[in-house]
């Protein structure tokens, strides 16, 4: 059973954002049961079936939404994280775009469950037709009486805004799409306080990943005993993997948690043009870089991080033996650099610099001691900062000079023209030596 | 253009969206509005922003040049965002952007002189799947070349609106910050227009192919077909006696559903959404 599509099943039925599809194909009726539910026997569902966030940091569902206070007096919020920008990632957008009633279903039982009368989708910005789909869908499930007051007569009420976001990577931070949220700009607070109890509008807030949420409904649904029949005991459960890059096949693969990145290159056609496998991230740009030594490595949040990585968002961008991974490392450095909030100085001035001396690499007017320069700067990037963005950064750097050490090195350069190169080169032939490349051929790795 | 009664009207029905006392959450969406009537965030945008949600224009200010997508000078008709992040880098993005760079003479975040197009190199779009992609005013083209995409851009500033791979028909820069505001798109084909392509749907089909199913792995339990809706609510996860199950078994499981699950032999499917 390679693949096994719960979360994707309906993406290929005719009209499949439409109420009318979603409702044929068993749409909300884990609603129905979960409202005929206590929201406390909820959550201890949500538990038992072992379900893990699917934004990257796979925390458990369950012991999340146990974490807000009840009884409290304050009202409650629940958040859906769809600003979906990491690096690679690309499962949340066709989702709401594909199913977007899955995500509406699955919001209703949470807030059902911790007991909040306001949600919020913050969908990315540039996601507009995402956007379409999903206001639609909410305008639908509002009709249908799936949203609004008494909810299919069971007295619970809840509002769901889209917000759409205006373009900023550190926005699914959680912290700063809080703050995003309430209007302002999009930094990451401190913590603690957590936001279970000082979230949005300092009230208790769940803040949850669009695929996290839309798997929710097939709980209730279908029960812990099937859930936990895929995946693995730490980690149950279907999963979006997101193949892109050097791939013949490039797209979302549903599998259990815990396939492995050669089972998902076999349904995906190998490596582009039968070439070799050099460097792969598993979880988005973030997640530190993994090898071709790595392909039999289970893909769920412990054996990614045994391997020296992290799961993340699942995010596989595949490269092949002719990716110059200076240039790789340089490019996503630049990534950082631009989205980097400025909020603490490491990440801030750290990138920048970090940029600075990798193009200066490039370029081939490096120096030995860059290396080791980098390393050290990454040393103090790392933990050094309010949020994950920081440590991110360091991931291409640290993990691309452990395993390709000799590409960073620099020697004597060649012919004054230099040789040329391409990272798309066996992509579609594409012509080698865009401006931003300048005149590579001095690092011993570069092709 | 001056900012209207209009304005100020969508931007009250925009505040109204959040619960009371809390209207800077408005920020966001009215910036986009009134984007969508200036093509960019101007000083008078500024000023509507401060005076509608009661705070000054440093706060609104500040968040105005914190994001990407608010631009300080107008926009010309046509944003074209490529992407050169890592997967699309991988698959030639970066030659895409050079050669638009190049042709129309601009650089990023720039616009020609005749107004019709403002360039930009975009970082990851979340469809990495579909690599190399660029999109104008926000609709996707995917797996583009040099020469597709300055096909594109040509037509586009002769005037015609080619078709978006992904996403609703074109539509103006304004139009697409007026949605972005969070109104509904008002075009029946702006919804309907694609969604999702044969990347996003690699896996299922694969399956659908092979007759895999996640219910395989479980006895008894029939997640892919409809329940009976009057089913006690243990029914679906109680675990049945025999370890094999097969897709018909599954489906026998079900017999009071109303309609077959995708993948069936007979149902007519699309393989685009």
């Amino acid at each position: 059973m390679p693949v096994t599509p719960v979360l994707t099943r309906r993406w290929t039925a005719p009209e499949s954002w439409t109420l009318a599809t979603y409702e044929r194909l068993d749409g909300y009726q884990g609603l129905r049961r979960a409202l005929a539910q206590s929201p406390d026997d909820l959550i201890k569902l949500v538990k038992d079936s072992g379900l893990r966030g699917r934004g990257g940091a796979g925390f458990p569902t369950g012991m999340k939404w146990g974490f807000i206070p009840q009884g409290d007096g304050k009202p409650h919020y629940l958040v859906i994280n769809a600003d979906e920008g990491e690096p690679g990632t690309c499962k949340d957008a066709p989702l709401m775009k594909a199913d977007p009633h899955s995500l509406i279903e699955g919001i209703v039982i949470a807030a059902y469950a911790v007991r909040a009368n306001r949600a919020f989708i913050y969908l990315r910005g540039e996601l507009i037709h995402a956007g379409r789909r999903l206001r639609a869908a909410v305008a639908e499930a509002y009709r249908a009486g799936y949203l609004g007051r008494d909810i299919l007569g069971s007295g619970f009420d809840l509002d769901l805004v889209v917000h759409s976001g205006a373009g900023a990577y550190i926005c699914g931070e959680e912290t700063a799409l809080l703050d995003s949220l309430e209007g302002r700009r999009g930094q990451p607070r401190l913590r603690p306080p957590f936001p279970a109890t000082h979230g949005l509008y300092a009230s208790p807030t769940v803040v949850n990943n669009v695929e996290t949420i839309a798997t929710v409904p097939f709980i209730v649904n279908y029960g812990v005993d099937w859930f936990r029949s895929m995946g693995r005991e730490r980690a149950p459960g279907p999963k979006i993997y997101s193949l892109s890059g050097h791939v013949t096949h490039p797209g979302q693969y549903e599998a259990p948690m815990g396939t492995t990145l050669r089972e998902l290159l076999d349904m995906a056609g190998g490596v582009l043009g039968g070439r070799k496998l050099k460097a792969w991230t598993p979880g988005g740009s973030s997640t530190p870089l993994l090898t071709a030594d790595h392909l039999d490595v289970p893909l769920d949040f412990e054996g990614v991080q045994e391997a020296g990585s992290l799961l993340g968002t699942a995010a596989l961008m595949i490269m092949d033996d002719s990716v110059d991974m200076l240039k790789i490392v340089r490019r996503l450095t630049q990534f950082y650099a631009h989205e980097s909030c400025g909020k603490c100085t490491p990440c801030r001035e750290g990138t920048t610099w970090m940029v600075q001396i990798l193009s200066r690499m490039e370029r081939g007017q490096g120096d030995p001691d860059d290396v080791d320069t980098l390393v050290d700067a990454c040393d103090n990037i790392f933990g050094r900062a309010f949020c994950a963005l920081a440590d991110g950064a360091t991931s291409p750097i640290v993990s691309g000079i452990k395993f390709f050490r000799n590409e960073f090195l620099p020697i004597t350069p060649v012919g004054p023209s230099g040789s040329t190169t391409s990272v798309a080169g066996s992509a579609n032939g594409a012509a080698a030596g865009g401006a931003a490349a300048g005149t590579p051929g001095a690092y011993a790795g570069a092709h | 253009m001056p900012l209207t009664e209009q304005t100020r009207a969508a931007a009250r029905e925009i505040i109204a969206r959040y619960p009371e006392g809390r209207s800077r959450s408005a920020l966001l969406p009215m910036l986009h509005l009134v984007q969508s009537e200036q093509g960019a965030v101007t000083a008078e945008g500024v000023e509507f922003c401060a005076e509608e949600l009661g705070i000054t224009h440093a706060e609104v200010s500040a968040v105005a040049t914190f994001y990407t997508m608010y631009k300080r000078r107008p926009v010309g008709d046509w944003l074209v965002s490529v992407c050169t992040n890592l997967s699309c880098l991988l698959r030639g993005g970066e030659e895409v952007y050079e050669r638009l760079s190049k042709n129309l003479g601009v650089g990023h975040d720039q616009t020609t002189e005749d107004g019709t197009i403002t360039l930009e190199h975009a970082e990851c779009l979340a469809a990495c799947d579909y690599a190399p992609v660029m999109t104008v005013n926000y609709e996707f083209y995917d797996q583009v070349n040099p020469d597709s995409a300055e096909e594109i851009v040509e037509a586009l500033r002769r005037g015609e609106r080619p078709a978006p791979t992904r996403g609703g028909p074109l539509c103006t820069f304004g139009e697409s910050s007026f949605q972005l505001a969070g109104f509904e798109d008002p075009r029946p084909e702006g919804v309907a227009g694609q969604g999702v392509g044969t990347p996003s749907l690699a896996g299922v089909l694969l399956a659908e192919a092979a007759g895999w199913k996640a219910e395989d792995g479980v006895a008894g339990a029939p997640p892919l077909t409809p329940l009976p809706s009057n089913a006690p609510p243990s029914a679906a996860s109680a675990p049945a006696a025999p370890a094999s199950s097969s897709p018909a078994s599954s489906s026998a499981a079900a017999p009071a559903s109303p309609a077959p699950a995708p993948g069936t032999p007979g149902v007519p499917q699309t393989k685009v959404n």
